[in-house]
């Protein structure tokens, strides 16, 4: 065969091995870190970040549950459970969802994937990040002010008249809206401008195609979310009459802007969680990706119609029975092309010699739950079920099962992928394996029981609730327990494998995309050479896998 | 079979022959030529101004929603403005524009500092006519302030026409008018630091990017006060 990949021991022994990125000698000490503009470190320092936010929100999660042990006041009123909730979901999205995978593992991996040296702006990819410290700061701040207790999503007439930290919240999450602007247009330049020679649109690993899709929605969603907090600042501050019913404002009107933002970011969201899944599954079947063309243009398609489906939040607001028809046929619409994703999926593992290691374990979690989350949003979307469901559980369960259940998932099993690459050393198999299956388990008994309470009218957002549904709340909480329990498990194995010696291969799984062809962990310019691509990703025919993979 | 193509090694400082032209002092290493820093660069600067218009474009429909909301307010808001002021403002954004144009021009045709003193010369008046334009600003603003036609809570104008809810038609005119003017002073800044490096020499045909991408920019902050114009003082 001519054009096989040079496989990465060969490919090690004619260049012997290169000081890594995090070693190099050239770039020691703090500061070196700090004004750092390598991609690697900084997406290592946003990975930081993302998961000490998410240990966070995750505190406040538990306690959340554990309020709802027992019907009535437990050990917060009313008053501290609506803070406690609003403070997990806003940090749980502002400060890990949204950056998770793109700014941490996306900032990492795609300019390899792409065989490039860099992002496009290395310089702002660093103001990125310093910019999105500064409104991890301000959020904090604002916790410690005096608490937000409006829910994430900020909704008006009761966001200008409560209390609290309210305007420091509003103005954390614009700062940390120029952060993700930053990152989109880096990422979009990147793709554009930074692939290897030979590396057409039809070429690129379909991850680089949903970051893509994703830093789209980035940069043309998150304006409209900043002008909107800052319309909200100005109405709590100085009264300018837009918001506020009292004095002539429109409260639905800030509802609109808001999910003009949030559905597109719903999207910024799933789009990286479905885009590891497409790289995991072709490497752990071994096959070629089913449907390459579908799965990259879907994930353009679910970034173009998802700015167009904002209304089905507001189908209780009084929106026009003309208005909301609309909105919830093109809501089924834009099921669509995750569905064809889902299929093409299967379709890639249907009859393949599938190995079942971590990554590959959580990515088949993600098919069930994100199924499930998915399915029951078409359950949202049809008009009169959702004057029953609006405001429920089953709306919390609906969107667990994407957020978490889809997007967590999948950044775990990009974490547990992609962490030889990123730091050199192999985490414990079977600890790993026993974790997923511990979060799966502990998942489902967190969330399932939510979508039956949802649906007999057990409402959102109270830290009380009638006697009869004590059993599911119950049951719900202990599964968060067994839910925390994992993510622990987790945590310790692949932080313990950080103190090992750096034994990971340049290709552990055996995966065909460009970061795979570097050593592990990269040196500081990434690739020795130019690489550049002599066949399709995911060609398994054409591809020897090294004989170092697991 | 290899993916590396030797010629192409940075690490040990082992450039080929043909590489004498990459080592343009501007370019940055990991582009593999100057075109394609250009190119990026130009494409990180469209993607900018699409957030612009966005960050705009949520005002503006404010603004539309607002109007229709209240018309008589705003249409009685809008007799205290100075079309003439504005339109002055607008012929100054409008000549900036164009000495732009003319500083991009000349920057990259600028061949051994031969169109060195029209690309200066240019800068200096875009910065004049922006200067110019914050000038009328501040008189129009005074006036404001002087009368009591403030946003939101600080509005207390007690005039014969006054209105019901004309502090919204004021609280749009200064977020919008403030928003834009704090770009016509980011542009000034911007401009300035053109000035600046033009006089050390640093622009010529072959790297000219800093004054292509602040003069779209500028074209950008003309072209949303050419809509704000109309609409906040000629509406009826
Ligand atoms: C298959 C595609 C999807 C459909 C058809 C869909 C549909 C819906 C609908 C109709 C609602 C409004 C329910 C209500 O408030 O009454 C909703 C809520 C929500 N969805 Fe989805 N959804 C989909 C995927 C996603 C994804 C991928 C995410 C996130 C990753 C997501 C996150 C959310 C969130 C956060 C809410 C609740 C917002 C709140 O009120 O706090 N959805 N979804
Ligand atoms: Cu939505």
């Amino acid at each position: 065969m001519a054009d096989v990949i040079a496989s990465p021991a060969v490919h090690t022994a004619d260049h012997g091995h290169h000081a890594d990125y995090l070693s190099d000698p050239e770039h020691k000490g703090i500061w070196s870190w700090m004004n750092t503009v390598d991609h690697k470190r900084l997406g290592v320092m946003y990975l930081w970040c993302v998961l000490a936010a998410f240990f966070v929100g995750g505190l406040f999660a538990l306690l959340v549950r554990l309020e709802l042990m027992h019907p009535g006041e437990d050990f917060m009123n009313a008053e501290q459970y609506n803070q406690a909730f609003t403070l997990h979901g806003a940090i749980m999205v502002f400060l890990f969802i949204i950056p998770s995978i793109p700014a941490a593992l996306g900032n990492f991996i795609l300019p390899l994937m792409l065989g490039a040296k860099d992002v496009a702006f290395p310089r702002l990819n660093l103001a990125s990040f310093w910019v999105y410290v500064t409104g991890a700061i301000m959020a904090v701040t604002s916790i410690v002010v005096g608490g937000v207790d409006t829910g994430w999503t900020f909704y008006t007439p009761y966001s200008t008249s409560t209390g609290g930290a309210v305007t420091m919240m509003t103005m954390s999450v614009f700062v940390l809206g120029f952060s993700s602007i930053f990152t989109g247009i880096n990422f979009v330049a990147t793709v554009h401008k930074l692939r290897a020679p030979g590396m057409g649109w039809f070429q690129l690993p379909l991850f680089v195609w949903g970051i893509y899709a994703t830093a789209i929605i980035q940069v043309l969603a998150t304006p409209v979310l900043g002008i909107t907090m800052v319309l909200l600042v100005m109405e709590r501050a100085f009264n300018i009459g837009i918001f506020d019913a009292q004095i002539g404002g429109d409260p639905v009107l800030f509802q609109h802007f808001f999910w003009f933002y949030s559905h597109p970011a719903v999207y910024i969201m799933i789009l990286p969680g479905m885009a590891i899944i497409s790289e995991i599954i072709p490497t752990f079947s071994r096959r070629t990706i089913f449907g390459y063309r579908l799965i990259a243009l879907s994930s353009v398609a679910i970034a173009l119609i998802g700015f167009l489906v904002w209304g089905h939040h507001m189908f209780t607001s009084g929106e026009s029975a003309l208005a909301a028809s609309i909105f919830s046929f093109l809501t089924f619409l834009v099921a669509i092309p995750s569905g064809i994703k889902v299929f093409n999926w299967i379709a890639t593992m249907y009859k393949a010699s599938i190995s079942l290691d971590t990554p590959m374990l959580y990515a088949t979690s993600f098919l069930l739950l994100f199924g499930i989350g998915g399915l029951t949003g078409i359950f949202l979307g049809a008009l009169s079920v959702d004057i029953h469901l609006h405001d429920t559980y089953f709306v919390v369960a609906h969107f667990h099962y994407v957020m978490m259940g889809g997007t967590v998932i999948a950044f775990l099993g990009g974490l547990h992928y992609w962490w030889p690459k990123m730091f050199g050393r192999m985490y414990n198999e079977s600890v790993g394996k026993i974790a997923c299956g511990l979060v799966f388990i502990g998942f489902n008994m967190t969330f399932l029981t939510q979508f039956f309470m949802g649906s007999q009218g057990m409402p959102r957002r109270y830290y009380t609730y009638l006697d009869q549904f004590q059993p599911l709340h119950q049951f719900s909480t202990f599964g968060s327990w067994v839910l925390g329990a994992g993510l622990m498990i987790a945590a310790v194995n692949l932080m313990g494998a950080l103190r090992g010696p750096k034994n990971a291969p340049a290709n552990p799984w055996g995966g065909t995309t460009l970061e795979w062809q570097t050593q592990s962990p990269p040196i500081t310019h990434n690739f020795v050479g130019q690489p550049s691509i002599e066949h399709n990703p995911y060609d398994y025919r054409n591809f020897k896998v090294p004989s170092d993979a697991v | 079979m290899s993916q590396a193509h030797e010629a192409s090694l940075t690490e040990h400082g082992g450039h080929g022959d043909d590489h004498a032209h990459d080592h343009h002092p501007f370019h940055q290493h990991h582009f593999a030529t100057m075109e394609q820093q250009f190119d990026a660069s130009k494409i990180g600067m469209w993607l900018f101004l699409a957030t612009e218009i966005l960050l705009f474009g949520g005002l503006f429909v404010g603004f539309g929603i607002m109007q229709s909301k209240h018309s008589a307010a705003f249409i009685a808001g809008h007799h205290h403005l100075d079309w003439q002021m504005g339109a002055l403002n607008t012929c100054f954004l409008l000549i900036s524009s164009f000495t732009m144009v003319m500083a991009v021009w000349a920057a990259s045709n600028n061949r051994n500092g031969n169109k060195q003193g029209i690309l200066v010369t240019n800068l200096l008046l875009t910065l004049g006519f922006a200067g110019g334009f914050m000038v009328v600003k501040y008189f129009e603003y005074s006036h404001k302030i002087h009368d009591g036609l403030l946003p939101g809570k600080f509005f207390h104008y007690t005039g014969p026409d006054l209105v019901p809810n004309m502090f919204v038609f004021f609280s749009f005119y200064f977020m919008m008018t403030g928003l834009h003017g704090f770009h016509v002073l980011g542009g000034m800044g911007a401009i300035t630091y053109l000035i600046i490096r033009s006089l050390k020499g640093d622009y010529t045909s072959d790297y000219f990017t800093p004054v292509d991408l602040i003069g779209l920019y500028w074209h950008l902050v003309d072209l949303i006060w050419i809509y704000l114009f109309p609409l906040l003082y000629l509406i009826s």
